[in-house]
Parts: structure tokens; C-alpha cells; sequence
């Protein structure tokens, strides 16, 4: 067979391809393909664009052009309209309240529930007891049973509890319907640590918290950071919490939002709504832009949220 | 070693319930929310869907009267139907850009992560900030209607906002526009998961690209495609902020929804009944939606 | 002698499956005892049993005449090493090394002192402020070793400690293991799927199957006198050949040749029926010696496999496939008739019924 080869003639035609093959950039399928997704990109950039614009505008300059020329005359009045003095039926201090309100609602909300699920979590994947497979598998199957279902009970229950109207009731709502996608994050992030540092770990003669403590949690920032990620985004832009069980003086952001944008009363000012969208949008916006990657590994391992 | 050694030894017989003990007070949470959030609170719901409740719950059973009455009303029966119309349109959408923008993504471009960032970026926002800029740009004044007739074609008309039989789609838009990322985002994980030498054999075998995701790569991601298809399913159930953010269900009835038909019994009209038996209707939707996939998911592990 | 470790009529089940049964075993105080066997026999099983990891279903566990049954892994006087050294990554090697100590609440000198010494032994010591990621496979898995040294517990386990590490890491540290066997006198208690590990380090092997032991004895038992076909197959690398046969009066008749067995070493008086014969390939002899065996044949030569200090040939008998393993230097070819002898003092006949030895 070797043989065969060598006798076979070589093309030594002057022009026969030598050396690097050469590289076609502005193949007409690649036009197509950057073409395509440059189309893309402006629909989804489009809206960002336009509330910033928006917001930067003066009325009358709204009046006379369209969502999406420039500003000519860049001004912040409705930056600060729309922070400290926009009117939600009597309150008019505009979105700085429900800032607050929703940074209240947030902190203890994503610090809790986080502890709650993680330990959750650990205890899955390490410690098994008869049933908890049952327990975690109705979590799971919970998390796609629509909020609507157990709205009112969960209502009743925080009034036994007195809890309804209050911060540590929405905290408690948030806990709860944070637990199914958090657990199950935490607890295939767990179960993928290698067991034998677990059986070490016993034979070492830790305990539960022992081992959680000094083994797990120092081992699972990455997991921490995604879950905070997932949670701040979730509590932050939720509404329908919110709405049912806080009362108008500690509605979060969102709701106090829309209160502002839809009410009914009074000439309509776009530039103060979008600029008081765009302030809502922002803690999940810098969280998101500042995270990168995890945001990414956050969402798709919290997918199963819907 | 013997007896008597075995019997000096003060060990404690672990009993059933004390083993492990911590790990199953640390539990008790989960547990309880599990139990009595997702089993109690669901249950409760369906029982009270069969009463007379109005402005309070109470057990005065009527069967099904309050589905009969669910049924003809006609702002049920448009929540429905705009479900429907969003549900599908969604879904076909969402699954067909989502895998676009992945498939084109998965092509080795420049700028990729650019690309993305502006891709995702909108699922980091709330359905109420997606439905109040859409709101804005689909403005007729001052939006998209009044940029093209500012062009020169001045009977260029696109007001869905305002125009009940197509104000589902502007919701669509806005829908689209915030969850495609997500669904994309999933996607080109899957295809990034897909082995390269596929790819490999498929160029030796010189089958064009599209035949290879047709016929190659998108048969082969079918459990990626089945986990994205449910997700958009079951968050299509819940649509309830975007529709109050961007139409508050108008012009007149024409964008209600199941979600906001449930809240608006419950908290504003008072009629607690129909709340609890369009709730439980949702709840039957999702399961619809859910059993296959729970079965195509779960019940082909019990064989081993 | 006293027994270090007694494990008596074991049981454990998960659900249905029932994993290991009506295990017994004594293992000897200093001895290092391997247990062998393939995936899914029951040896890494067993090994978590007697650390405490797994609950047992029935039976009893007795470590220095302690019943230990019901205790704590920590309770027990053992020390672990794993197969993927299970170090804990946030903590310096240090830090390994004392965990378990510190959560004994030993004073902190006696705790110093004990890991210096341990870091001496295994001449860690100049790694003792590192993290387990900045170290090579073996220095981890000396580390690993380390944590179950600084304990003074009388009896180690090794979960596959060197599986996980290149074939001349391997080598080195397992002459180190004998080493420091033969230094600690402790009790040591072994897993492997590696026969080569076994036969070194072991002073017994236990080789398991479907979470029963098979046989339990010195290496060089089980490596001459194997109580199984399955042992036989599985101890020796080639595995031993097999050959259908029908004993009669003490001789084996075959498809045509028939073996005389008045060497070999019967386990009680014959009985005449089926049996398998079994020959190791490195027991055929070949050459000259030829002339000396008992019994002599030829076989056609299919491959030749060169391996160095050996040659394997792959040929048949009697239409099963029979592996023949000469000395590297001797000279053969593909396709000729090679001459083999064979002494039937150093076979094996196993029942093809019960397939015990007969």
C-alpha cells in the first residue's frame, strides 16, 4: 500500500494551495448572520434607549417628537420628579418611599430565604431521612402550581398570624415561594461535592451544622452568589406579593410604580413615568450587567421558576 | 467478646426518629411549607371552589354552580381565549427566536457575549417595567405609529394598545420581548452541549447546516426543547403583571386574563367563590400542561 | 491473636436489594487485610459499614472488642483515607490534618505535636500551610493518609485510596503503604479492584462477590489454590484458561486428550463428572521443558502479543481460546504450531455444577 502512494504523481501545479487556507470575512452568510443579529439586538436594545431618552426629555420636547429621537436639551428635572415628589393618591414623595419599602422587603427576605433553603438543600443531598425525598418532590411540583391557587389561604394564615399587612409577612411569602427553585439549586450544587468529603468530614467526627458550617458553606460561595443573584432579581421586580399583602405605606417599588404611571388623575407625564421605570428597572439592571456570567448560571439554574 | 462485653457497652439504640435529629429539625420548614403551603393551601382552595363563598369564605357547599357560572361569564370565557391566543403565539415565538438567536450564537461569531448581554438583559427586568415602556413605545402618538407616519406614510395605523381586537398581540410583543432571552438562553446551553464531533461528522459526511439542526441537532436536544416548552407554559399561566402594567385588561375587557380575573374576585369583587374556582381552573391548565411532561420526566426512572 | 476487627453475620439491604449477606470476618490485630473484587461486589460497601457510614440492616461490628454497631464514624477508632482523597479544599493541609482533632476538642499542643509528627512520617512537612489545590495527586493522597494518621487509632481503612493516581505514582506509593504498615503495626483494612494491590500489600485477601466473600486467604493461596472458578478467573493477569472436561477416575478426558491427575492436590476423594480444568498461562510450559511435562500438545499460534520482559500468544484448545505467556526472548511466529507441556500438579478442577474446587 505504501508503495501505491509514492508512485502516484504529486499536482505540482505553481498555484496548487500551499500554506494557510484563505479566509473569506465578509462571506455572504456571515452578512447574513451579523445582519440578523444586529436586527435583533435593536429590538431588544430599543426599549433601554428609549427610557433613558425618555426620561431625559423636556414635556414639551415629548409633545413634538417621538419616543426615539435624542434629547436636545438634556435635562434631570424628571429624574427628580419621578424620585421625590411623583404622586401616588395622597402620598406625593415620590418613588424614593417605595425604594425604601423594597429594600426593606428585600434584605431579610433574600437572607432567609436563602439560609432556610440551603440548609434545606444540604440536608436533601447529606443527611436523607425516611420522607424527605416525598417533602422535596412536592416542592418541586409546587413550584408550578399557580400563585393563584393559594393566595387567599396563605392570606388567612398570615392574619392567624398576625402577619398580614406587615414586612415579616411578605418576608415569609417570599421565603416560601423561594423555596422550590432555591432548594433545588442548592441541593444539585451539594450533591455534586464529592460524597467522600461528607464521609470524611463524619469520620472526622463533624455533626449536621458542624459540616455545614465548615465544609459546605466555605465550599459554595459560587452557589451563594448565583441563588442571591436569582433571589434579589425575583423579589425586587415582584408585584403581586406586593399588591395582596403589604398596605399602600409599605408598597413595595414595583406596585408604587404602577400606581404612579396608571393612575388616572392629572395631565400624563412620560418623561417623569419613564424616568421612574427606569429607576425601578436599575437595581436589577446593575445586578445583572455587574454579574455576567452568573446571572446566566443563575437563570438557567433556576429555570424551573417560570 | 462476648456477652457481657456487648451488654457493658452504653450504646443508645438510635431510634427512628432521633437519628439524624438536627438534620430533621432543620427540615421543619421545608416541610411545613411543602405540607401546608403547597398540599393545605391548594386543597383548601379546590374544597372552597365548590361553595357558595362570597365575601367570606364558607363551607356551604353548591357543587358545581360556581363553574357554571365561570363558564358564562363572558369575561372568563375572553380571559380564556386570550389565553389561548397568547399561550400559542408565545410558545411558537419564544421556541422558534429563542433557538434563531441560539443557533447563531452557537456559530463561533465575534461579540458574542455582547450579543447576549442584550439578548437576556430584559428577563433582569419586572413584567411591570417591561409592560410600561412597551405601553410607552407603542404609544400612538408618540411611538412607533407616529415614527412611520412621520416617514411620509401618513395612514400607517399600529395602535393594538387601544384596538381590542389585537391588543393580546401588543401584549405578545412586550411578552416576547422580555422572556425570548431566557428560553435562548437554555437553548444555546443544550447546543453548547452537544457533542463536537458531531459537527465533525457531519462536515465529513458534507450535509448542509440547516439539515444538520433540522435533522441532527434539534431531534437530539428534544429534553432541552421539552424543559424550555414547560417553562414557557407554566409562566404563560401566570401571566398576570404585564397585562395590568401595560392594558389593565382594557380597552374594555379585551386583554383580561385568567390571572387578573382571579385576583380581581378575590380582592376587589368580593366574590370569593368564582376567585377560588378560576384559581382552581388555572390550577388544572397547569397540570394539563404538566402531567406529560412530569410522565415523559419521571415515570421512564421507575423502570430501573 | 485478638481479633482488631470482627464483623458478624452481616446484612444490609437497600429496600429490596440485598447488598451484603450474612457477612463474617475477622480481621487480626496488625493485619492488612485487602478486600478485592469487582464493581458492585459489596467490598467499598462493606468498608462504609465499618466506618459507620452506612447504616447496617442486621449484625453486628465489633472494632477492639467494642461493639461498635450503633456508633458514630467518629466514635469508632478508625481513620478513613478515600479514593478521591477527600480533602477538604478551603482548609490548608494543616487544617486537614487537625479538623477531626479540634472537633475532639484535644488541647491545641497535643493537637501541634501529633501533626507534626504524622507530617514527619509521610514528609509533608514542607506543605503543611498549603491548600490541597496547590498539591499534585500524590502529595494529596499522602495528605489524605496524614488525616487518618493523626488519630493513633488502631485501625485504618483505604476506600481504592490509589486508584485515582498514574500507574508509577501507583507503584511508588504503594511500597510506601507497605512501609508504613510494616512501621505503625496497625490494623489495615483495604478495598482494590486491583489485583496487583492486593497480592503485594495484603497479608489476606477477601474476594468478594454479590456481597459475599468468596475466599479468604494469604495472597499466595488464593493465587495457587483457588476455592472458585470465579477466583480463579479473576486473580492472575492473563486470566487462567479454561477447559471443558469430564473427570473419570481421576483422569480428565477432553475433547481428545486426556490429563492424568495423580499429582494433583484433590480437596477430598474424586467424584467423577463434568469439571472445568483450568491451567494459568504462565504455567504452560514451552522450549525445552516440554519433554519433562506429563502431558504434551501442540497449538497453532493466532497472535502474538510482545509485551517486554513477556510474550503473550493467543492460540486454541480444543476449540476454547487458551493464552499461553513465555519469556520475551523466545522466538515465535503467527501461524506456527507451537509445542506446549502441561503439569497437572499445577492446575485446577472446578466442579462446572457448583463450580468449587474440586
Amino acid at each position: 500500500m505504501t508503495d501505491a502512494s509514492a508512485t502516484t504523481p504529486l499536482d505540482l501545479n505553481a498555484n496548487a494551495p500551499r500554506g494557510q487556507k484563505p479566509k473569506k470575512r465578509f462571506a455572504p452568510r456571515n452578512i447574513m448572520l451579523y445582519a440578523t443579529l444586529f436586527v435583533f439586538a435593536v429590538y431588544y436594545a430599543l426599549p433601554l434607549y428609549v427610557m433613558i431618552v425618555t426620561s431625559l426629555k423636556g414635556m414639551p420636547e415629548i409633545r413634538l417628537g417621538n419616543v426615539f429621537g435624542p434629547p436636545l436639551e438634556v435635562t434631570f428635572q424628571p429624574w427628580v420628579k419621578a424620585w421625590s415628589e411623583a404622586c401616588t393618591g395622597i402620598n406625593c414623595d415620590g418613588l424614593s418611599r417605595g425604594f425604601w419599602n423594597s429594600v426593606q422587603i428585600l434584605i431579610p427576605s433574600v437572607v432567609i430565604s436563602i439560609a432556610v433553603a440551603s440548609v434545606n438543600g444540604y440536608a436533601l443531598s447529606n443527611w436523607r431521612f425516611k420522607g424527605s425525598e416525598i417533602f422535596y418532590n412536592i416542592l418541586i411540583i409546587g413550584a408550578f402550581i399557580p400563585y393563584q391557587v393559594m393566595l387567599y389561604p396563605i392570606a388567612i394564615i398570615l392574619r392567624e398570624l398576625n402577619l398580614f399587612g406587615t414586612l415579616g409577612g411578605l418576608v415569609m411569602v417570599h421565603t416560601i415561594f423561594g423555596m422550590p427553585i432555591l432548594t433545588l439549586l442548592f441541593r444539585n450544587y451539594f450533591a455534586s461535592v464529592p460524597e467522600e468529603l461528607f464521609k470524611a468530614a463524619r469520620v472526622d467526627g463533624a455533626g449536621f451544622w458542624g459540616i455545614y458550617f465548615r465544609i459546605m458553606l466555605p465550599m459554595s460561595l459560587p452557589i451563594f452568589v448565583v441563588a442571591i443573584i436569582l433571589q434579589v432579581t425575583g423579589i425586587w421586580n415582584d408585584f403581586l406579593f406586593g399588591v395582596i399583602y403589604t398596605k399602600p405605606d409599605i408598597y413595595p417599588m414595583t406596585v408604587q410604580l404602577n400606581n404612579i404611571v396608571n393612575s388616572v388623575q392629572g395631565v400624563k407625564e412620560y418623561n417623569v413615568n419613564m424616568a421612574a421605570t427606569l429607576i425601578t428597572g436599575l437595581v436589577p439592571l446593575v445586578i445583572y450587567f455587574a454579574s455576567g456570567k452568573l446571572f446566566v448560571r443563575g437563570i438557567a439554574a433556576g429555570a424551573v421558576k417560570g | 467478646m462476648d456477652d457481657k462485653t456487648l451488654n457493658s457497652q452504653k450504646n443508645k439504640r438510635p431510634t427512628r426518629l432521633t437519628r439524624h435529629l438536627n438534620a430533621k429539625i432543620a427540615s421543619v420548614p421545608m416541610i411545613l411549607t411543602a405540607v401546608v403551603v403547597f398540599v393545605g393551601c391548594s386543597v383548601w382552595t379546590i374544597v372552597h371552589s365548590f361553595t357558595k363563598s362570597r365575601m367570606l369564605p364558607k363551607l356551604e357547599f353548591v357543587g358545581f354552580k360556581q363553574y357554571d357560572r365561570l363558564w358564562s361569564t363572558k369575561r372568563w370565557l375572553v380571559s380564556v381565549d386570550n389565553l389561548l391566543i397568547y399561550g400559542i403565539c408565545s410558545l411558537i415565538f419564544t421556541l422558534v427566536i429563542g433557538f434563531i438567536l441560539a443557533a447563531l450564537l452557537d456559530r463561533k461569531i465575534r461579540f458574542e457575549n455582547t450579543f447576549r448581554t442584550i439578548f437576556l438583559y430584559p428577563f433582569a427586568l419586572s413584567f411591570i417595567v417591561t409592560g410600561l415602556v412597551w405601553q410607552w413605545i407603542l404609544n400612538p402618538d408618540f411611538g412607533l405609529q407616529s415614527l412611520v407616519r412621520e416617514t411620509g406614510w401618513s395612514s400607517f395605523t399600529f395602535d393594538p394598545l387601544n384596538n381590542p381586537d389585537i391588543v393580546i398581540y401588543g401584549i405578545l410583543i412586550a411578552g416576547l420581548w422580555q422572556g425570548t432571552g431566557l428560553i435562548m438562553c437554555i437553548l444555546l446551553a443544550g447546543l453548547r452541549g452537544i457533542d463536537e464531533d458531531i459537527w465533525k461528522a457531519t462536515r465529513i459526511d458534507g450535509i448542509p447546516i440547516w439539515k444538520t439542526y433540522l435533522f441532527v441537532i434539534i431531534p437530539m436536544m428534544k429534553p432541552v426543547f421539552i424543559t424550555a416548552l414547560v417553562l414557557i407554559a407554566a409562566g404563560i399561566v401566570k401571566v398576570y403583571d404585564l397585562v395590568v402594567a401595560q392594558t389593565s385588561g382594557g380597552p374594555g375587557l379585551a386583554s383580561e386574563v385568567p390571572a387578573k380575573y382571579v385576583y380581581d374576585k378575590m380582592f376587589l369583587a368580593q366574590n370569593l367563590g368564582q376567585g377560588f374556582a378560576a384559581s382552581t381552573m388555572m390550577l388544572v391548565m397547569v397540570f394539563i400542561i404538566l402531567i406529560p411532561y412530569l410522565y415523559l420526566q419521571y415515570g421512564g426512572k421507575r423502570h430501573d | 491473636m485478638q481479633s482488631s476487627v470482627s464483623i458478624r453475620e452481616l446484612d444490609l439491604s437497600f429496600g429490596s436489594i440485598n447488598v451484603l449477606k450474612q457477612l463474617n470476618l475477622e480481621v487480626q490485630d496488625g493485619e492488612f487485610l485487602v478486600l478485592l473484587g469487582s464493581s458492585g461486589c459489596g467490598k467499598s460497601t462493606l468498608l462504609n459499614c465499618i466506618a459507620g457510614l452506612l447504616d447496617i440492616t442486621d449484625g453486628q461490628i465489633f472494632i477492639k472488642g467494642k461493639n461498635v454497631t450503633w456508633s458514630e464514624p467518629s466514635e469508632r477508632g478508625i481513620g478513613m483515607v478515600f479514593q478521591s482523597y477527600a480533602l477538604y479544599p478551603q482548609m490548608s493541609v494543616e487544617g486537614n490534618l487537625s479538623f477531626g482533632l479540634k472537633n475532639a476538642k484535644m488541647p491545641k499542643a497535643e493537637i501541634k505535636e501529633r501533626v507534626a509528627r504524622a507530617a514527619k512520617i509521610l514528609q509533608i512537612e514542607p506543605l503543611l500551610k498549603r491548600k490541597p489545590g496547590a498539591l499534585s495527586g500524590g502529595q494529596r493522597q499522602r495528605v489524605a493518609i496524614g488525616r487518618a494518621l493523626v488519630r493513633e487509632v488502631d485501625v485504618f481503612l483505604f476506600d481504592e485510596p490509589l486508584s485515582n493516581l498514574d500507574a508509577k505514582l501507583r507503584a511508588d506509593l504503594r511500597v510506601e503503604l507497605k512501609r508504613l504498615h510494616q512501621q505503625l503495626k496497625n490494623t489495615m483494612i483495604y478495598v482494590t479492584h486491583d489485583q496487583i494491590e492486593a497480592l503485594t500489600l495484603a497479608d489476606r485477601i477477601a474476594i468478594m462477590r454479590n456481597g459475599v466473600i468468596q475466599q479468604l486467604g494469604t495472597p499466595n493461596d488464593i493465587y495457587k489454590y483457588p476455592q472458585t472458578k470465579y477466583v480463579a478467573d479473576f486473580i492472575g493477569s492473563p486470566a487462567m484458561n479454561f477447559i471443558e472436561g469430564e473427570l473419570k477416575d481421576g483422569i480428565v478426558h477432553t475433547q481428545d486428550t486426556q490429563f492424568d491427575m495423580q499429582d494433583y492436590n484433590f480437596k477430598e476423594s474424586p467424584k467423577n463428572g463434568p469439571v472445568w480444568f483450568g491451567i494459568r498461562p504462565e504455567h504452560v510450559l514451552v522450549g525445552d521443558s516440554v519433554q519433562n511435562a506429563r502431558h504434551s500438545l501442540s497449538v497453532l499460534v493466532d497472535i502474538v502479543e510482545p509485551m517486554g520482559a513477556d510474550t503473550l500468544v493467543l492460540t486454541h484448545l480444543f476449540g476454547s481460546p487458551f493464552r499461553v505467556r513465555l519469556d520475551g526472548q523466545f522466538s515465535v511466529k503467527t501461524g506456527e504450531q507451537l509445542p506446549i507441556g502441561i503439569n497437572t500438579a499445577a492446575c485446577s478442577l472446578f466442579d462446572r455444577e457448583s463450580e468449587q474446587r474440586l
